[in-house]
């Protein structure tokens, strides 16, 4: 059987999925009903969605046989670590998980369901006292000098032989690069879906199953996706999305040890770290733009946009008047004669508009302005703007998100 | 060396948005591309080629029309490509697709490198290269910047951290992804894409591979999208006034409800 | 305005179109100040095959023919006609060896030339021998087994880049125009020199320089033709090369006519976009409509050559006027319609104006090409019509 079909009774041929289909794989013959090209399609849903109110088209399938869904209980999260440090990521997970166990209460299965942080590596044991004091209920701990901090091809199998013994319906990790590396191969060895970069997680009240919602197509689209039949669900989470559980008073949890669980020998050999922080962001490439112009009436004030690029993520860019004026080296020019940027965010800040700037920045996705002169054109292309002295504004600004 | 460059074809994404009244997905205008990555992969197969010697295979899944991305890759200098298309790959995710394009690779035989872009521009996901790993067996390394040297059939290689570089040794066969900081990618030359248009591209089905039918596009795909929406994106031109802490709080307030973060991720 | 081009030329012209994008247009502004040569897109090109396109396919070309390379030409124009001149002065540089060379010549340059290893220039000009190009006066006196070469040839494109020069020369003082030759003089022979490099009004990324022989001895097997065919050689050589210079010429222009017509759907005044107001739609309607009659008549020509016609002394001659006059009048209402920004080096359009003047001057000034046009009317009426 075809894994999507059109429902002819149903279909109206209005042609609302011929518009939703990013492939080109769906037409209403006749301009009655549609017919799927299989040979383009990639049962992607696009035109279930569209088609919502006839509910014409349908996607059967038969995946193949999971694992018994009974026999899985409670959510683990990976615990990654490096040099000694927990990954930043891992207190957001525990966080997250921490969540999801409180929205329903365990489900036909004779183990409570608990929260539990997988940690295998080298001299390991001071990292899970650490997760406990995050508030999780066990440490599954391998510790073993064979795990180095890069190899997650030896990580993978340790790691997928600790949840296949002990079976957690969940199985959240980072989705860091280490994560988005080791995840994968976890998943294939354990043969389960896994879900990346999700945005949000929540257990549905009636199926019981997770719902992992991420960003796809750049974020242009959001998409929800469900591992009905196979476990453990598993899911990575990238850094600074969900909130950090808090740490416990008196930590109750107890570390595990699984050092039963065989470690193969590593084909990675580890030749040195070499610690790299790219402060400078590329202009052109850069997500978000924290831009200063006239406004900022002195060279020195630069440091406080720094500030906001800083807790941003920002990269910093400048007007061509800044530059002129020496305030700031050409590098940083947006405009006609600088660079021209499309960041999701770009915050103008003492910028007035004029379009030989505009020419550089207008087409960014989301655009800020900070300026005290209401009639400044920046406003007339920013989604949204401050009327206001920026030296007030800003360290506000900055305030705030760094409270998060 | 025989080395494998796996590519897609996606969508160029930048375009892709949803109509917000009808709630789909707007398709005009909206070009398939090689996914931006795998142009980094197969500039550095092409590399490695030049300098140890070996024939270098572009490999995709997909439709019959993917075959485009595998003339790219022609036009570019690789000697071979192999286009896997089979109504049975159809809805397939990540699980489903490093299955197939293990069981190809494993069907070419005898090879040493694989190499794939650290993601896809659609998915996003990245997580098709160590899945294929995995199922080949073989070590893997993500986000490689810098092969350095390739000697005693080992690789030497620089991957990208978030804090820092790790430099790492692995014997072959293996599989990387790479970064975009690896390389320039060349551009294809005429004598390439006209030889390209002549090439024989041979397409292999479920049939041609050793694989199981259950283990197939969206049978064999544990995850399967459920809905699908467009992000809500904050209404246009609003103006703030008022003291610092007011505006900050109001504009802080209105991004939040649009679902955006100025934090840094 | 589809021209039903193959599959071949949609290639050719779909990867110049890349390169103009990729490689040209980030550095155009740029070059135009500094009027460095731009060997990186050069070796860009180079890579990319491009110089195979002017090249038959026995010599490692691609045989595209006149047609392909103005193609290319257009293409890359329209981010700099400029940077495009060190491709198009190359492929002028070829068409003598191309025409004349006997198989060892052809064998030992086109293929080089064809992989862009080395460039080409073609040298008739002379300080006292412009649109009177029978006047030259650069001597080739011949001595045993080579010529003596003697004298300068003035604004030479690609002088002092190229490897490989197509000189015309006086091999016989007593014979007028019979008495020139045309012949290859390799940079690097001893005498051959270059002045400085020319401060021009535009296309300044091209490299524009003066040649100065002194007793070169150039071999005898360095002759094009026989000797006496020199006017010849240079006739027929710039005749198969003016749908190159048309090429570039429409390519400047229609690269000036999309600035124009982004600026005015973006620039508003009076509450509206300018191309909203129908003086401003008057005046891109007819640029854009001159464009393509140049475009039209440049292929045509292009065409016509490809094919063998042997009478295509006149409709070149009408694609390079026609082209070229499109050019500078396009570029100086592309300014127009920026207006004040227009007239500004920050933005692109002045650049275009500049740059378009020189189609008119050079490879035969359009005064000359009216007179060729003329001329070629006046035979055919002679010869009892079309």
């Amino acid at each position: 059987m075809d894994p999507i079909r059109v429902v002819a009774e149903k279909c109206v041929g209005c042609g609302l999925c011929v518009k939703a289909c990013p492939y080109d794989a769906i037409a209403v013959a006749d301009g009655k009903t549609a017919v799927v090209d299989l040979s383009r399609c990639t049962v992607c849903g696009a035109c279930v969605e569209a088609c919502r109110r006839h509910q014409a088209i349908v996607i059967t399938k038969r995946a193949f046989r999971g694992q018994d869904v009974k026999a899985y209980s409670g959510i683990a999260v990976f615990a990654e670590h490096r040099r000694g440090k927990l990954a930043s990521v891992v207190p957001e997970i525990v966080g997250a998980a921490l969540a999801l166990r409180g929205q329903r209460p365990p489900a036909g299965s004779a183990r409570p369901a608990g929260v539990a942080a997988v940690l295998v590596g080298k001299d390991v044991r001071p990292l899970a006292q650490e997760l406990l004091s995050y508030g999780v209920d066990e440490v599954w701990m391998v510790d073993n000098p064979s795990i180095g901090d890069f190899d997650e091809n030896v990580m993978a199998e340790v790691v997928a032989d600790v949840v296949s013994e002990k079976k957690p319906e969940i199985f959240l990790g980072g989705g860091t690069v280490v994560g988005r590396s080791l995840m994968p191969r976890v998943a294939a060895r354990v043969l389960t879906g896994l879900t990346a970069d999700c945005t949000e997680l929540a257990i549905d009240p009636e199926t019981s199953v997770l719902r992992q919602t991420r960003p796809a197509f750049g974020g242009n689209i959001m998409a929800c996706i469900l591992t009905r039949d196979h476990r453990p669900q598993m899911a990575t989470v990238r850094h600074k999305v969900m909130d950090a559980a808090p740490r416990v008073e008196n930590p109750t949890g107890v570390v595990v040890d699984m050092g039963h669980i065989k470690v193969p020998a590593s084909r990675i050999e580890f030749l040195e770290f070499v610690e790299e922080k790219t402060e400078t962001v590329n202009l052109t490439d850069a997500d978000v733009i924290v831009s200063g112009g006239r406004g900022i009436k002195d060279p020195k004030n630069f440091a406080l946009l720094e500030d906001l690029a800083r807790v941003t993520g920002a990269a910093l860019g400048a007007s061509r008047a800044t530059v002129d004026a020496g305030w700031i080296p050409y590098s940083h020019q947006v405009g006609q004669t600088g660079k021209t940027v499309k960041p999701k965010i770009y915050i103008a800040c003492g910028i007035s508009g004029a379009i030989q700037h505009l020419a550089g920045m207008k087409s960014s996705d989301l655009i800020i302005a900070v300026n005290s002169d209401p009639s400044a054109p920046i406003f007339d292309v920013a989604q949204f703007g401050i009327v206001g002295d920026l030296f007030e504004v800003v360290p506000e600004l900055i305030k705030r998100l760094k409270a998060g | 060396m025989k080395i494998v460059v796996c590519v897609k074809q996606v969508p160029e994404t930048a375009n892709v948005r949803i109509n917000p009244e009808t709630n789909t997905l707007i398709r005009e205008g909206v070009q398939s591309i090689v996914n931006p990555f795998d142009m980094y992969a197969l500039e550095e197969a092409l590399r490695v080629r030049e300098k140890q010697g070996g024939t270098v295979t572009a490999l995709t899944m997909g439709p019959p029309q993917a075959a485009d991305v595998l003339r790219e890759a022609v036009g570019l200098g690789v000697d071979d490509a192999v286009l896997l298309s089979d109504r049975a790959f159809a809805g397939a995710d990540t699980l489903a697709t490093a299955y197939v394009l293990a069981a190809a690779i494993r069907k070419i035989g005898g090879v040493d490198l694989v190499f794939m872009g650290r993601q896809a521009i659609d998915g996003d996901t990245g997580q098709v290269g160590p899945g294929v790993a995995e199922n080949l067996g073989i070590p893997h390394v993500t986000d490689i910047r810098k092969i350095e040297r390739i000697e005693d059939g080992r690789l030497t290689v620089e991957r990208l951290l978030e804090d820092g570089i790790a430099r790492l040794r692995l014997p072959l066969p293996a599989l990387l992804t790479v970064t975009k900081e690896i390389n320039v990618p060349r551009l294809p030359s005429l004598k390439g894409k006209l030889a390209a248009r002549k090439k024989e591209i041979p397409t292999w089905k479920a049939a041609d591979l050793d694989v199981k039918a259950e283990r197939l596009g969206l049978d064999g795909s544990p995850t399967q999208v459920l809905r699908i929406f467009t992000p809500p994106k904050p209404s246009g031109g609003k103006v703030f006034k008022g003291t610092g802490a007011e505006t900050v709080d109001a504009l802080l307030t209105e991004l939040a409800s649009g679902g955006i973060s100025l934090r840094k991720k | 305005m589809n021209y039903f081009l193959t599959d071949e030329q949609k290639e050719m012209k779909g990867l110049a179109a890349r390169i103009a994008r990729e490689k040209i247009a980030p550095v155009a502004a740029a070059l135009d100040e500094s009027g460095e040569f731009p060997w990186d897109v050069v070796k860009a090109m180079a890579q990319a095959d491009l110089f195979r396109v002017f090249i038959p396919e026995e010599y490692e070309g691609l045989g595209g023919g006149v047609f392909g390379m103005a193609l290319v030409v257009e293409e890359l124009s329209k981010a700099c006609g400029g940077i495009a001149l060190a491709y198009a002065a190359s492929g002028l540089g070829s068409v003598p060896i191309l025409l004349y060379g006997t198989e060892e010549q052809k064998r030992k340059y086109l293929p080089r030339l064809a992989s862009g290893e080395i460039l080409a220039a073609f040298a008739l000009t002379e300080p006292d021998a412009g649109s009177d190009a029978a006047a030259i006066r650069t001597s080739a006196r011949p001595e045993g087994d080579h010529y003596v070469l003697n004298g300068t040839k003035q604004w030479i494109t690609n002088g002092g880049e190229a490897s490989v020069y197509t000189v015309i020369a006086r091999t016989d003082p007593s014979r007028g125009v019979r008495g020139t030759s045309a012949m290859i003089v390799e940079k690097g022979m001893e005498g051959f020199s270059f002045g400085r490099k020319e401060n021009k009004m535009g296309i300044r990324a091209s490299a524009t320089r003066e040649l100065a022989f002194q007793d070169v001895k150039v071999p005898k097997t360095g002759l094009l033709g026989r000797e006496g065919m020199g006017f010849l050689v240079a006739m027929r050589t710039l005749e198969q090369s003016r749908p190159g210079v048309a090429a570039q010429a429409v390519g400047i222009a229609q690269g000036a006519l999309d600035k124009a017509l982004s600026y005015a759907r973006e620039r508003r005044q009076f509450g509206q976009p300018i191309a909203a107001f129908q003086g401003m739609q008057f005046l891109l309607a007819d640029m854009a409509t001159q464009v393509e009659a140049a475009r039209a008549l440049t292929y045509a020509a292009a065409r016509s050559i490809d094919a063998g016609d042997r009478d295509v002394a006149g409709i070149s001659s009408m694609a390079k006027v026609f082209a070229s006059d499109t050019a500078m009048k396009v570029t100086t209402d592309a300014v127009q319609v920026f207006g004040g920004y227009g007239y500004m080096k920050d933005y692109p359009v002045e650049k275009m104006m500049r740059d378009a003047k020189i189609t008119q001057i050079y490879e035969g000034t359009n005064q000359i090409q009216r007179e060729i046009i003329a001329q070629q009317m006046i035979k055919e009426a002679a010869r009892g019509g079309k």
